[in-house]
């Protein structure tokens, strides 16, 4: 060990002494998880979700009234980027039997599963406004939830979700979801997916917060990257189009009141382009860039939050957007990864969170609301964090226990990711833990739908994370990656088969002109526009910074 | 955050002389700079490959690659992204295709012309050995070619490094999808789940959990067995 360099400051080191001495003490121990009550009180008084001075009222359309986070009320009262009347729409540039808007999990496919359902592949667009497949989707570490075990089963996994979800999610959604996920499994298994097996040749599954059973499916910690680009290659080999560094502006209505299309903005030429389509797929994922309360994010780069804004200046009900999930571990240290995720899957194969005198505080794996809560008290209430040199408060995550407990090399073979992206900054998660803190990670409420996508809009139809519904006012890991898939394929079945029964009419843009209008009456005087693509961090707004939380 | 002068260093972007703070990566460095990404930008975090770029220090000849999110900024660096790597990905039918000897020979012809010479190891921001799995492709060993290849996040560097002009991320795609579908096949749980679920075996059950009031639902999930071992 004389070799053995720290990857911390030398301040840090006399906690991390702790919690190198207290590790044999805390093997095979567990925090008492907490009770209902105590759950409900943890929350009122620490997370970022319940505080209401952090929210407002939408004063405009169809969900007013709803508590949304300023930041985002912000994007959705505001102008669209076009005039109504500024844009041609005789000049039709797609004339389409599917568009999707989103290029992640779920709207990759969607492509596939409208294609299979007899859409040909140049009646099919895929807008994408960065590189196919680059989206929150490829970063899904931890894994995908389906229960397949002889101790498991769909209706335990429907408990797990509608608990996890503090029982406000949408029964058929949550049906559809558990109902669907062995088959997405085997889908993704007949597509070429590589899922972690036992020497048996049984599927590897672990525990992840909030789950009565070990369901958790992975790759590696590379999950997401691998599902994705499994599901990306297959919508190449079936030659659907696309379209990339393009984005969506605003969808079109015809004449008849459906969805009809979507005007585009490529945003290397900076033109615009009419797509004309029988049914519209939104698959535009989350919000985190919009960095709710001014946290850090784990999201991509295009996760502003577009899908809800086009959605709503059609007329679409939006539900469950007050609350937001922030991941109790994103990493605190060093600067250059503020906010990137440490994935939970780490707690689930045994890393204790502990403070900074190597005492554990917590259950490991409560739900991500009441876990990201405690790590938040610890720091701020008890005093019990480590102060990085950037002034951010945080706990450690115990990493070496994984190998204690699981024995030498388990890093490495299932951490992969986890394991080189530390070490690229000097850390070594074998023999160091890490130092964690909440991240807003995901958009738990957004755009309604049934169990076949549709929204209250005739032609439009939504899946993923840009929905609402299917995790009520919490999420739990592994469920996002299922319901992606499970919506996605859902929203490409039916989109096909809406196409093949419907007729346009006149295209135009007079939903555009009645927001105007909503705005005016609601006397909001702004300058504002969304979507708004991309995020501005040019000159000091790239920098992270310190939260005040209390 | 304010930063007095010595926390700062000097890189080129393209040429161009900036100073930036020292603790940022390559790709916030940029943004620093003034740089509003279209291309170049993706997850942000190590799991996409969309940042690929390359540098060279001053006063030394190595040309170098890295991830834009994932390096850090040093002084003298001379930066240029590459944003897209120009190649053709060839469509095929998964479920047509033999998994054997030759599949890669067939599908990537260009592969036997591998020069062994490393470089696209040398290239790869995430380690992977790459002139391995080409190599192991070529010998048909498909479970090689896959296991070795797996973390390939597809940046394009390798392609972009090989004299023989070998796109090798497309061949490790291919082998990954060859291992799982053919060498390991479906998984027998699965299967039978899905069975069980298409005959409507737990059908009551989540009819019953669908139509229960919150307060059965509470109990329920309160009183919920834990299997987690
Ligand atoms: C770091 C990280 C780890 C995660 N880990 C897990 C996990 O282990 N398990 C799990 O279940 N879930 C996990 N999740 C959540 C899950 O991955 C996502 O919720 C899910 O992938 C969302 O998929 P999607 O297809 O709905 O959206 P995305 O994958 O985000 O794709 C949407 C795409 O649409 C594009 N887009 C947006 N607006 C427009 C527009 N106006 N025009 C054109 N294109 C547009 C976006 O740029 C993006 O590429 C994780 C998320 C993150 C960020
Ligand atoms: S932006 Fe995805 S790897 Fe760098």
């Amino acid at each position: 060990m004389s070799d053995f360099k720290s990857g911390y400051p030398e301040y840090m080191q006399e906690s991390l002494k702790k919690v190198s001495e207290t590790r044999s003490s805390r093997f095979g121990k567990e925090f008492t998880p907490m009770t209902a009550e105590q759950r409900i009180q943890i929350l009122e008084k620490f997370h970022p979700d319940w505080k209401p001075q952090m929210k407002r009222g939408l004063k405009i359309g169809p969900s007013k009234g709803m508590l949304i986070p300023h930041e985002v009320a912000d994007i959705i009262e505001s102008h669209s980027m076009i005039k109504h009347d500024e844009i041609d729409l005789t000049k039709i540039d797609y004339d389409l039997d599917v568009l999707i808007i989103g290029g992640g999990g779920a709207g990759l496919s969607a492509g596939i599963l409208a294609k299979e359902s007899g859409i040909p592949a140049d009646k099919i667009l895929l807008v994408q406004k960065l590189r196919l497949g680059d989206a929150n989707s490829k970063m899904a570490q931890g894994g995908i939830q389906a229960a397949d075990t002889s101790i498991d089963n769909p209706a335990i996994h429907y408990l797990d979700v509608i608990g996890g979800g503090h029982y406000a999610n949408k029964p058929d959604l949550v049906e559809a979801l558990v109902k669907d996920a062995p088959d997405v499994i085997k889908w993704h298994e007949s597509l070429g997916v590589m899922y972690d097996k036992n020497p048996d040749g049984t599927m590897l599954e672990i525990a992840g917060g909030g789950t009565s059973r070990n369901r958790m499916h992975s790759c590696k910690d590379y999950t997401g990257l691998e599902l994705t680009r499994v599901v990306l290659d297959e919508f190449i080999n079936k030659e659907i189009g696309y379209t990339e560094f393009t984005s969506a502006v605003e969808l079109l209505m015809d004449d008849k009141e459906q969805v009809a299309g979507a005007v585009l903005y490529d945003l290397e030429t900076k033109e615009y382009h009419i797509a004309r389509s029988k049914s519209t797929i939104l698959a535009t994922g989350g919000f985190g860039r919009l960095h709710i309360q001014g946290f850090a994010t784990t999201n991509h780069y295009g996760a502003t939050g577009d899908g809800i804004v086009m959605a709503y200046r059609t007329g679409a009900i939006l539900r469950d957007l007050d609350s937001t999930q922030y991941h109790p571990t994103g990493a605190a240290f060093p600067e250059q990864i503020v906010g990137q995720l440490a994935t939970e899957k780490l707690r689930g194969r045994g890393a204790q969170p502990v403070n900074k005198y190597g005492e554990l505080f917590v259950y490991h794996l409560e739900p991500r609301d009441i876990e990201s809560s405690s790590y938040i008290r610890e720091c701020y209430e008890r005093d019990n964090g480590i102060v990085t040199p950037t002034g951010m408060k945080a706990v450690w995550l115990d990493t070496p226990m994984i190998e204690k407990v699981n024995g030498s090399g388990t890093i490495e073979r299932e951490f992969a990711a986890m394991f080189r992206n530390f070490n690229r900054w000097g850390i070594d998660i074998r023999k160091e833990p890490m130092l964690v803190f909440p991240t807003l990670h995901y958009q738990n409420g957004g755009v309604e739908i049934n169990a076949n996508t549709e929204t209250n809009i005739a032609g439009l139809l939504c899946a993923g994370e840009v929905c609402g519904g299917v995790h009520g006012k919490n999420r739990l890991m592994g469920n996002s990656q299922l319901e992606i898939y499970v919506f996605g394929r859902r929203a490409g079945r039916a989109a096909a088969k809406r196409a093949s029964k419907t007729n346009l009419g006149e295209l135009n843009l007079n939903h555009v002109k009645r927001y105007d209008k909503w705005l005016e009456e609601a006397g909001i005087i702004t300058e504002r526009k969304s979507p708004i693509i991309l995020p501005e961090y040019r000159g000091e707004k790239t920098l992270s910074h310190q939260l005040k939380i209390m | 955050m304010s930063k007095n002068n010595n926390d700062f260093v000097t890189i080129y972007v393209m040429g161009k002389k900036q100073k930036v703070p020292a603790d940022l990566t390559i790709m916030k460095a940029m943004e620093y700079a003034g740089h509003q990404f279209i291309r170049g930008s993706g997850c942000r975090g190590g799991f996409c490959g969309a940042c690929a770029t390359v540098y060279r220090m001053r006063g030394s000849y190595k040309l170098q690659g890295a991830l834009a999110c994932q390096k850090q900024v040093e002084e003298g660096m001379i930066i240029a992204q590459i944003p897209f790597s120009p190649s053709e990905k060839i469509t095929y039918k998964l479920n047509e295709i033999k998994a054997n000897a030759n599949t890669f020979l067939e599908y990537f012809p260009e592969i036997a012309r591998c020069l062994s010479c490393n470089t696209c190891t040398k290239a790869c921001p995430q380690d992977i050995m790459v002139m391995d799995y080409v190599q192991a492709a070529l010998r048909g060993d498909i479970k090689l070619a896959a296991k070795l290849s797996f973390d390939c996040l597809g940046c394009g560097l390798c392609a972009m490094r090989c004299p023989a002009e070998i796109v090798p991320y497309n061949i490790g795609q291919l082998a990954r999808r060859l291992e799982s579908k053919y060498i390991e096949g479906p998984t027998e749980q699965v299967l039978s789940r899905c069975e069980e679920i298409k005959e409507g075996k737990y059908d009551k059950e989540i009819e019953s959990l669908k139509n229960a009031d919150k307060e059965t639902l509470i109990k329920l999930y309160n009183s919920r067995e834990m299997k987690n071992e």
